[in-house]
């Protein structure tokens, strides 16, 4: 039984902390989420009781930290349906996203071939394919946004030619918040021998997420958008891909032997890519956070956060002149700008009322131009939100017209 | 007439300020300097333009986008610099930017620039509330990390 009250009570910083003499109000939660104290207990566990490096296994603490670090693995892969030698840990999604750009797309793209974006996508799912198409000479296009601003299949189709060798896009964009047909995506790209490349940080941790069941080729997220530590993230890859691909870094821990001629031989993946001391903690801690999601159930999340949405739109339609970008969007990223108040002002409005929110053009820098607006204001929640956060937050909006009242404090 | 300022008439200027900015034009003429300000964590994207001729800043204007607070505050700087020479100018500035860092100042030299005397409140604005003059200051030679 969801009980957010009683969820509340598992995150330290939910614990009636202040921001400007006002109640704690945060709705960043497509930036970053706040953590449970399992996951720092976990963390902690690592530090105070089994601190050794992974991968060494010569005494006790050094195979009990093996066994805590590899178990993590196999719980990200049972997370969303890998197996765990699909799984690479990286230092977030970016990581991830720029693993596959050079490892894969430096290494297999040609002049002649094409990647598939849309204006939607985060810097880091275009800036890594910027440099691919330097290096390679390959072209980057664009995927069409139906009105809605949304990534649809049969645009997909209009686009995609026998020349697409990826399609990388965002299952959740960081703006817009549709969740996107990936099954169906996936489908067309393999139709067409492209490989599909899907950004999970704003989806992996609001719903249920099953590779095998999309059918994508890689997906990339990030441990701290979904209670676990900043500095972790995971690539997931499709075996035989990550096999051929090349690594991002060589050191220690990716190699089997070399010689002084140059001559190295690789582990296979996923520790082929994880060269150096891990994050160690960052695993653990991940793992300890995907224990504490699953508990809760990942449908039962999605199912109230959808609830909180809904309830959020009705409210915020209530305040006069303000304009909502993705009124129709299903997860709890809500696009909007207040009347008259540019979107930097009325973030720091609501900051004097200790509601957080972004401002700003949120990394998608593109998709601003299909918004018409230069920036905007981004709510957005999860699970730990509730309706009187929300009735907070929609009150600040309401005065949106005296957004100077956050410099004088009256 | 600046410790009888109330809060309403500081807003006052700030909205002034902001609704009509003043000196905001691009100035095409090669005998000035221009700099270009932004920051990874707003949108303020603004170029700040000065006229330097006999150690005097004859012309300071900018064009660009900005929020309410940087574009408030260079407005009023751009009024507040133009004439002044260069070490008045930085002189002027030095102020400006211990007020926002709440550090001591001369509120008389400032002028309107005192409107964001808070500013320091909220400490997400500095950067809003001083883009437009660390502009300024480099375009005079400063050389400081902000």
């Amino acid at each position: 039984m969801f009980d957010v009250q009683q969820i509340r009570k598992d995150f330290p910083m939910l614990r009636g902390l202040t921001m400007q003499g006002h109640p704690l109000v945060y709705l960043d939660n497509a930036a970053t989420s706040f953590k449970p104290y399992c996951v720092l207990k976990a963390i902690e566990n690592y530090y105070c009781n089994c601190t050794s490096n992974s991968h060494r296994a010569d005494y006790d603490l050094s195979q009990q930290v093996d066994e805590l670090y590899e178990g993590a693995r196999s719980k990200v892969a049972k997370f969303i349906g890998a197996k765990k030698s699909e799984i690479v840990f990286t230092s977030g999604a970016s990581m991830s996203l720029n693993l596959v750009a050079y490892g894969w797309g430096i290494k297999y793209l040609k002049p002649e071939d094409e990647i598939l974006l849309t204006e939607a996508e985060h810097a880091s799912n275009i800036l890594p394919w910027f440099k691919v198409a330097e290096v390679t000479g390959c072209k980057i296009k664009y995927i069409p946004l139906d009105e809605k601003g949304k990534l649809t299949p049969e645009n997909v189709s209009k686009t995609i030619t026998k020349n697409t060798k990826v399609i990388s896009v965002a299952q959740v964009t960081n703006v817009m918040g549709y969740v996107i047909d990936v099954k169906e995506i996936a489908k067309i790209a393999h139709q067409y021998g492209a490989i599909i490349v899907v950004d999970g940080a704003q989806s992996v941790p609001h719903m249920k997420t099953d590779v095998k069941d999309l059918d994508c080729d890689f997906l990339c997220f990030s441990g701290h958008k979904m209670c676990g530590p900043t500095g972790i993230g995971v690539l997931y890859g499709k075996y035989q891909l990550l096999d051929c691909m090349d690594p991002l870094l060589t050191g220690g821990g990716m190699n089997t032997r070399f010689d002084m001629c140059g001559d190295v031989g690789l582990q296979i993946p996923p520790l082929k890519f994880e060269a150096g001391t891990q994050n160690i903690e960052g695993a653990i801690g991940l793992a300890a956070a995907i224990e504490y999601l699953e508990k809760i159930g990942m449908d039962e999340i999605a199912k109230y956060e959808i609830e909180l949405r809904q309830y959020m739109i009705d409210k915020m339609k209530e305040i006069e002149g303000i304009t909502i970008y993705n009124p129709s969007a299903d997860t709890g990223i809500v696009t909007f700008n207040l009347k008259n108040v540019f979107a930097q002002d009325a973030a720091s409005l609501l900051n004097s009322k200790g509601v957080c929110v972004r401002s700003g053009q949120h990394c998608a820098k593109i998709l601003m131009e299909f918004l018409k607006t230069t920036a905007t204001l981004r709510a957005s929640l999860y699970f730990y939100n509730t309706k009187e956060e929300i009735d907070i937050f929609v009150d600040a909006c309401k005065k949106g017209g005296d957004f100077l009242d956050a410099f004088f404090n009256d | 007439m600046h410790f009888s300022m109330t809060n309403e008439m500081m807003r006052e200027i700030i909205m002034d300020h902001y609704q009509n900015p003043r000196n905001k034009r691009e100035a095409t003429s090669e005998d000035y300097q221009t700099i270009y300000m932004d920051s990874t964590s707003c949108i303020d994207k603004i170029y700040i333009q000065v006229k330097i001729e006999n150690d005097r800043l004859v012309d300071v204007c900018w064009h660009g986008i900005g929020c309410a607070i940087s574009t408030a505050s260079t407005s009023i700087m751009t009024e507040l610099l133009k004439g002044k020479t260069v070490s008045e100018a930085q002189n002027i500035i030095s102020n400006y930017k211990n007020m926002i860092h709440e550090e001591e100042y001369d509120p008389e030299i400032l002028d309107e620039a005192i409107v964001f005397m808070n500013t320091s409140k909220q400490a997400a604005r500095i950067k809003c509330a001083t883009i437009g003059w660390n502009g300024v200051n480099k375009i005079l030679g400063a050389d400081d990390d902000e």
